[in-house]
């Protein structure tokens, strides 16, 4: 399996705290990669990095065989990542229907047009197929501020998937989601993505979220990854149950739950 | 193509019809109504720069920067160059501000909020000094602008005030329609995304600062057309154009008619300038204060604007 994103000895520090320390991860076309670990464990500042957010203090980031270091997030979103955020990042005083009327723009070419009207038909048509395939259709005329967290999740990574990239990377797509809404949204997602075949990266604290949907596990602690590998073993990795779960896990109890 | 084709939505034909009012008007008000109203959209032209600005949440208290271009980019090209037509004056006050605000922009585009509006009120407090200082241009006293010729013609005494409302009514209203398409164009409502979360913008692929670029360069141009026409109008320039009170006027009229639509610069200035001549003319030591009362009622009563009078939908600030 060829590797659409790899990292070199990536290096982040902030002061004395070492966010990143020489991780070097490959993730091959198609994969579904989750990332878990405790808070500080250095899960966003790698998204952050690989989107181009945060320049690393060393190290590279190759996407597709390309460095992306010293790009800015727009250039990178262009060459085929995309991303979403903990806090769903929308335009708060727009509609839904506006919102993805400005990601299809922006899907469309990096200076929008001073002479094509943002409303038309043909967006307006896109747009709806792609609130049908997240089910947020009835949320379409809605300003973005009274829309549930849940949908709202929903339409920020239906954003990110509007410009069709190679690889999507989700910051906690559950978090501030309720219990009941997860796997519905994750169900979701998933098999948007899976349709489009987009490789996917995702941070997430559930570890039934992640048992259920991911093919590769990653556990960060400290900065470093210290297990990567099919959930099965790195959910029952021994310094993985201390260090990032933090208790014992049932790990028949989690994937039996998951299926 | 029919007719319906050529608008792009029911505000253009609407904005026609005002100003083939205004300019039906020109034969039956008073001169001196004339003038006021040839001075208030002028006004009005500058105020549109400073709300397209607003709509990408940035608030330029040095919009005279510009205004004051156009006015000494009119006056000088007519006093050095000898051009006397109306329409070429017009064309290289609008030019000259355009190229400033390309270099300017660069600068001010990588600065958000009070950083923004302090930065803008700078500069436009260096031209003022540059002006103050330079007796060649007249120095505090600035200078007259020679009567202008309309594509050759050369109107006198009323005739020429008319032609002069005329012009001003024309530009305002080709003016008021471009940038209503700009408002609903894919550029325009971009700025609005960039008001409401830049980095989201940044992630979809768009660069923020050169949408705020181009607005700020529109900006410019529109509000160098206003300075150009208030000088052609009043027969005279001067540094106050550039200086900070003027911005803040021009701000005060922005909150004042509201940014909903790209009608309401054209409320607030008019509304605007028939308060102020009131209040001067009632109140002549209180006119100030008179108008500070009014800010204050406005924003407590109507935070959107005289726009949102106006306005049916007050969800949606733009229609499409």
């Amino acid at each position: 399996m060829s590797a659409i994103l790899e990292t070199r000895g990536l290096t982040r520090t902030f002061g004395a705290v070492v966010a990143a320390n020489d991780l070097n991860v490959s993730i091959g076309q198609g994969e579904i990669v989750g990332v878990i670990g405790s808070n500080g464990a250095g899960k966003t500042t790698f998204i952050n990095m690989v989107t181009g957010y945060l320049p690393p203090s060393s190290g590279d980031i190759l996407f597709d065989g390309q460095s992306v270091i010293g790009r800015q997030p727009r250039d990178i979103t262009r060459l085929g990542m995309a991303r979403s955020f903990q806090v769903a990042q929308l335009f708060p005083k727009l509609t839904v229907l506006e919102n993805a009327l400005v990601s299809l723009v922006a899907a469309e070419g990096p200076q929008p047009s001073l002479f094509r009207p943002l409303d038309t038909p043909e967006r307006r048509e896109r747009a709806d197929a792609i609130f049908a395939e997240f089910g947020v259709t009835r949320y379409r005329d809605a300003l973005v501020s009274t829309v549930p967290q849940g949908a709202r999740k929903l339409v920020d990574i239906a954003m990110a998937l509007v410009s069709r990239p190679r690889m999507l990377l989700l910051d906690e797509p559950t978090s501030g989601v309720s219990s009941e809404e997860k796997f519905a949204l994750m169900d979701t997602v998933i098999g948007v993505v899976r349709q489009h075949n987009v490789t996917v990266l995702f941070v997430e604290h559930d570890m039934e979220i992640v048992a259920r949907y991911v093919t590769r596990l990653m556990a960060f602690y400290s900065g470093e990854i210290i297990a990567d590998g099919p959930p099965r073993s790195v959910l029952g990795d021994a310094r993985v149950q201390e260090l990032v779960v933090g208790h014992h896990l049932d790990i028949n109890a989690v994937l039996g739950a998951a299926a | 193509m029919s007719l319906r084709n050529c608008f792009s939505s029911p505000t253009e034909p609407a904005l026609l019809l005002a100003a083939a009012v205004f300019a039906a008007g020109a034969w039956l008000m008073p001169a001196w109504l004339a003038f006021l109203l040839t001075l208030a959209l002028a006004k009005a032209l500058v105020v549109l720069g400073v709300v397209i600005q607003m709509r990408a949440g940035l608030v330029s208290f040095g919009q005279a920067l510009f205004f004051c271009i156009g006015g000494y980019g009119v006056g000088l090209a007519a006093q050095y160059l000898g051009i006397g037509d109306a329409f070429a004056l017009l064309a290289l006050g609008t030019v000259a501000a355009i190229l400033l605000a390309l270099a300017c922009g660069w600068l001010l585009t990588r600065y958000r909020e009070i950083f923004y509006a302090m930065l803008t009120l700078a500069l436009s407090m260096v031209l003022y000094g540059v002006l103050v200082k330079s007796s060649a241009l007249g120095s505090t006293d600035g200078f007259n602008v020679v009567p202008p010729s309309f594509l050759g013609w050369v109107p006198e005494g009323d005739a020429r005030k008319r032609t002069m409302y005329l012009l001003t009514v024309l530009v305002a209203a080709v003016v008021a329609i471009g940038f209503h398409r700009f408002m609903v164009s894919s550029l325009g409502r971009v700025t609005e995304a960039v008001r409401e979360n830049e980095i989201r913008v940044d992630f979809l692929g768009i660069s923020p600062q050169g949408v705020l670029f181009v607005n700020y360069v529109a900006a410019a141009g529109v509000s160098a057309l206003g300075g150009g026409l208030t000088a052609l109008a009043s027969g005279h320039i001067d540094p106050d154009m550039a200086i900070w009170t003027t911005s803040g006027e021009f701000v005060f009229i922005a909150i004042l008619g509201g940014t909903g639509h790209v009608a309401a610069p054209f409320i607030g200035a008019i509304v605007f300038s028939v308060i102020r001549t009131f209040a001067i003319q009632e109140a002549p030591h209180f006119w100030q204060m008179t108008l500070g009362v009014i800010l204050l009622a406005l924003i407590l009563f109507l935070p959107k604007g005289l726009w949102s009078l106006v306005a049916r939908d007050r969800k949606r600030e733009v229609e499409a």
